[in-house]
């Protein structure tokens, strides 16, 4: 086992990240061809929005794995976080865009929506909470904020459970998937709570 | 049910409805019985077995038992009905229905003079319904009518669309529409139907007695807790079409707001 992931590590330090941000990228065009053409169903807008919300859940949860998997895996796949982080960030934007552009499309009801809709107003929270995230991915922010950038980053956990609950929320019934979000997102940060036991007396 | 049986339509519906396409009416449907994805009933719902298919009638009647599904067919008069139908996740269709009134069943069963409500209830079939594994709604899935709704002449049994047996994703073999009421009250493949003396329990009020009233009537005033009910998308209008008004009971306000004359909608919702 140790040796596969030393392989896996040798490989990963190899490759660029540049395609990795192209594989992200891609489902963008495909869906909206998809939409154009029939392949998302007879409502494409709802389909579309739905799409690009849970792949943006998908990628800030696939953002989650990356420590664990080092600490406990020790497979290294830090150097992919910011790409999983900005295009989980793309995604979330482009959710907000088709619902704002294309379902609703009144003002007035945009902001009725958001203040009065606790579902829209925890995915606004959520959205906001990345903003910052996304201003700061670069390397200059990363060496100009030093230590107060991991404190600032761990507002990704913020985003992601108000992520999971806003997908919960939406769904009419007792829905599983959403739960199973949840869940995968709850169990992924309880991995990053500290053990007690470890900690150094002062 | 062939078109051979159907008369002209005596719906009062809205003028100028363009009807939605076969393939819109049989590809976008909520039938969680099947599964919650809109093209889930689409894709499971032929495991459905219909045939032989019976609805038990019971309650406040003269004459309670199984009716074979061929023998009330043979009894009611199959119409062409084109009715606005308004989802309450604010989605809409126009469907060319064809069935019979319910008023027409219910008295052909004999309704007794107390009685004043109509219960429906879905066939529950583990082995041929893969949604039901999944507490989404506590199953068999029920609905519920005031007795003057159910004998409005607009209420419908429909049995099928553009003149084509109704298909399964869509409710077969007959389902209730109500097109002035939010379309989960429009109840699929029904396998009972009760009167009685006082109001049914239904699935969704269950569920969430905040979010879905016993009433369900499409109204703009009243939001969803979760979602505006003013406007909504119809369907099939295109990625960059706008959302329409959503109308007072859907556009049959002539017909039926007789119906609650008196009642605080806000609060009877």
């Amino acid at each position: 086992m140790a040796h596969i992931v030393d392989q896996v590590n040798g490989f990963v330090r190899k490759v660029p990240t540049w395609p990795v941000y192209i594989l992200c990228v891609l489902p963008v065009p495909w869906l909206l061809y998809l939409a154009q053409t029939g392949g998302l169903g007879v409502e494409p807008i709802r389909a579309l929005e739905h799409e690009l919300g849970q792949i943006a859940l998908q990628l800030l949860i696939a953002g989650l794995t990356i420590t664990p998997l080092r600490r406990y895996a020790g497979l290294n796949l830090l150097k992919f976080r910011r790409c999983l982080g900005l295009m989980a960030f793309l995604y979330v934007s482009l959710h907000l865009l088709v619902w704002l552009v294309l379902d609703i499309g009144i003002l007035s009801q945009i902001w009725a929506d958001i203040i009065k809709r606790p579902y829209i107003t925890i995915g606004m929270a959520g959205f906001l909470c990345l903003i910052p995230l996304a201003v700061t991915s670069n390397s200059y922010s990363i060496r100009k904020l030093g230590p107060k950038w991991r404190s600032l980053h761990k507002l990704t956990y913020l985003a992601v459970i108000l992520g999971g609950v806003h997908f919960i929320w939406l769904v009419k019934g007792f829905q599983p998937e959403p739960l199973l979000y949840m869940a995968v997102i709850l169990g992924l940060l309880a991995l990053r709570l500290p053990k007690r036991r470890k900690r150094q007396p002062i | 049910i062939g078109l051979a049986g159907i008369s002209s339509s005596a719906s009062a519906a809205p003028e100028g409805l363009e009807p939605n396409t076969y393939e819109e009416i049989t590809s976008y449907n909520n039938y969680y019985e099947f599964g919650t994805g809109k093209d889930d009933p689409a894709k499971y719902a032929d495991a459905l077995t219909i045939e032989p298919w019976t609805v038990e009638i019971d309650g406040m009647v003269d004459k309670p038992g199984a009716y074979a599904f061929e023998d009330i067919l043979k009894a009611m008069t199959i119409e062409e009905r084109l009715y606005k139908f308004r989802c309450v996740e604010a989605w809409s269709m126009v469907i060319p229905w064809n069935g019979f009134e319910l008023a027409d069943l219910l008295n052909m069963a004999g309704v007794q003079s107390g009685a004043k409500y109509v219960a429906f209830e879905t066939a529950l079939r583990p082995d041929e319904m893969p949604g039901v594994a999944y507490p989404v709604l506590d199953w068999p899935y029920v609905e519920g009518l005031r007795l003057d709704e159910a004998m409005h002449p607009l209420t419908i049994m429909a049995t099928g669309v553009y003149g084509k047996d109704i298909l399964k994703q869509n409710g077969a073999p007959l389902r209730l529409v109500v097109p002035w009421k939010y379309g989960y009250k429009s109840i699929k493949s029904v396998v009972r139907i009760t009167l009685t003396d006082t109001q049914p329990p239904t699935s969704w009020n269950k569920a969430n007695a905040r979010e879905y009233g016993f009433y369900s009537n499409v109204n703009p005033t009243v939001d969803h807790p979760r979602w505006s009910q003013a406007t909504e998308r119809a369907i099939g209008s295109g990625l960059f079409s706008k959302r329409i008004e959503t109308e007072m009971f859907n556009g049959y306000e002539e017909d039926v707001a007789a119906l609650y004359a008196g009642m605080d909608l806000t609060k009877d919702t």
